[in-house]
């Protein structure tokens, strides 16, 4: 098979995002945010945000350390969920952990993904789903969490 | 002289493709390969002499009960022990270690004690300890390692003190293969009057291990790490040792008589196996030792060395990337950690997977060893007798198509 199939899971794109991510901060005033490990390999991705009195997020950052594949992610997380709603940006990060599942989603959901739509085929290569998925676990947790409360489940 | 290439008929699993290339399994430090006679093992007990031990009265259990013991035996004459009573059989070298904490450690260890263990350790032979001298009030510190990676003896010199009760160390580390001093620990450690804990998971395949010539109170090691199934492994403990401490678990097979309100405990070690053990795997084990004594320690480990001598310096040759630990072959016992430039390791061991080669990638249980290299993670590739130099020349090849890919992704 060779590197040939490599090209299917590093495309360009996510070469770009992953050398020059974008939001790659902590969000100063944050009202929600989540750092995850991924214990296989001991990356961490944080996961930052503000809501604003009418539950959009006005601000996202991530910060954290790890392979290509989860910086490219956590960037186009960021791109997708800056201006959303809470309930938009919940409803995004789910068809994202649905597809890494292995649930399908139609074309148009898809593209509510934005760039990460290409990390959906990362289920060509399981061993690296966790990789994908960290950071938008992490905005799950993150804004599920009650604004000042700390989450305490992991 | 051992026909290498022909063993490696003995190990179904290397005749397969992965992602339609040759397997080259790079993965041993993980887990070895079974050979066919293992496998088989297996299935024999589960097809023919599958019955309990230490309880039939029929001829069927009266076998199963005399072949599980002579596997103790084999075990017994493959670390060399004095007793076959000092063979424990455990789900693996992390139930082991557990176990030694859990009792002697919980038995011995009081307020203002000192637990010495290594930088190197797996987090089997860390955590038990960390968590132990939380819970008893003692205080747990670590030897230093060179820059090489071997363990610092002047810092050895300063760690163990009159006050310490446990050392606790591997016999070769996972992440860098680096052989400790165990004899000089032992000595050091008995001076003080602590006793010397032997974390073995990695070198049981390729090195002949003698516990007496080693000094070690206790050994752990695990037999899916040695050609034998998952979910067996095994504790050495010295017989004195053994016979003062209170039992691991309750239950079957571990007691002698049973009150209401009182129970006295069977002699070691069926004291420490409580309930009905992995007879199977106990089998798998002996058959995995005799499969290794067949062809001979020594020579395995003559082997190891001379693979490891063909790849370390190949592999250091490679503009860009860097090995861990020693720059001696001799201190690599099957294990060369290293990372491409600044390519993170996940990447690289995707990319190797696409090219049919099988490597670790991660913190390898090791965390603190690992930060201490200043990374948060490596690549491993580990090496078994039944690897070959076409295995190493499949690696070498596939880094270097790993970094025109990334790099020229990438630049």
């Amino acid at each position: 098979m060779g590197l040939d199939k490599l090209n299917q899971l590093y495309r360009a794109v996510i070469l770009e995002h992953a050398a020059n991510p974008h939001h790659y901060y902590v969000v100063p005033d944050a009202t929600n945010e989540k750092t995850l490990h991924n214990t296989t390999c001991g990356d961490t991705v944080n996961v930052s945000l503000h809501l604003d009195s009418n539950n959009r997020i006005t601000a996202i950052g991530f910060a954290g350390q790890g392979c290509t594949i989860s910086q490219a992610s956590a960037s186009m997380l960021t791109d997708v969920m800056l201006g959303k709603s809470k309930d938009e940006a919940l409803a995004i990060a789910k068809i994202f952990s649905d597809e890494a599942i292995g649930k399908k989603h139609s074309k148009e959901e898809l593209t509510e993904l934005g760039d990460a739509r290409v990390l959906t085929q990362i289920m060509e290569f399981p061993a690296r789903i966790k990789c994908a998925t960290l950071a938008w676990w992490a905005l799950q947790r993150a804004l599920l969490t009650e604004p000042g409360k700390e989450d305490h489940s992991d | 002289m051992t026909d290498w290439e022909r063993v490696r008929d003995d190990f179904p699993e290397l005749q397969q493709t992965m992602n339609d290339e040759r397997l080259a399994y790079l993965d041993n430090a993980a887990t070895s390969l079974k050979p066919t006679a293992v496998v088989n093992r297996l299935v024999n007990f589960y097809q023919q002499e599958n019955t309990n031990v230490h309880r039939g009265t029929y001829q069927l259990s009266f076998e199963a009960t005399e072949r599980y013991e002579r596997s103790r035996e084999l075990v017994k004459e493959f670390i060399h022990a004095q007793d076959q009573r000092e063979i424990i059989f455990t789900r693996g070298t992390t139930e082991s270690l557990n176990l030694v904490a859990a009792t002697y450690g919980e038995q011995n260890v009081r307020p203002g004690d000192e637990i010495v263990i290594s930088l190197a350790e797996h987090h089997s032979n860390l955590i038990p300890w960390q968590q132990l001298a939380i819970k008893k009030h003692a205080t747990l510190k670590y030897i230093k390692l060179n820059p090489d990676g071997q363990i610092d003896l002047d810092d050895v010199q300063q760690k163990i003190t009159p006050k310490t009760k446990i050392v606790a160390v591997t016999h070769v580390g996972n992440v860098l293969g680096n052989l400790s001093p165990v004899k000089k620990l032992a000595r050091l450690a008995h001076q003080h009057g602590a006793i010397i804990v032997v974390d073995g998971a990695q070198a049981v395949l390729h090195l002949p291990v003698d516990v007496q010539a080693l000094s070690a109170d206790f050994y752990a090691f695990s037999g899916h790490k040695m050609l034998g199934p998952t979910g067996i492994g095994v504790l050495y403990g010295k017989q004195s040792l053994l016979e003062q401490m209170p039992p691991y678990q309750f239950g079957g097979e571990m007691i002698e008589d049973v009150q209401l309100y009182h129970s006295d405990w069977d002699q070691i070690p069926h004291k420490f196996e409580a309930g009905t053990p992995n007879i199977a795997g106990a089998l798998g084990l002996a058959s995995a030792i005799k499969y290794l004594q067949k062809i001979g320690m020594k020579s395995i480990q003559t082997r190891d060395e001379e693979l490891m001598a063909y790849l370390l310096p190949k592999l250091e040759a490679i503009l860009g990337v860097k090995v861990y630990g020693s720059e001696n072959p001799s201190q690599h016992i099957g294990v060369a950690s290293f990372n491409i430039g600044d390519l993170h390791p996940h990447d690289v061991a995707t990319a190797l997977d696409m090219e049919g080669v099988a490597v670790r990638a991660g913190h390898h249980c090791a965390e603190p060893l690992v930060h201490s290299l200043g990374v948060n993670s490596t690549v491993r590739a580990s090496l078994a007798f039944y690897n070959n130099q076409e295995d190493c020349d499949q690696l070498l090849k596939a880094i270097e198509e790993t970094k025109e890919f990334f790099n020229g992704g990438l630049r």
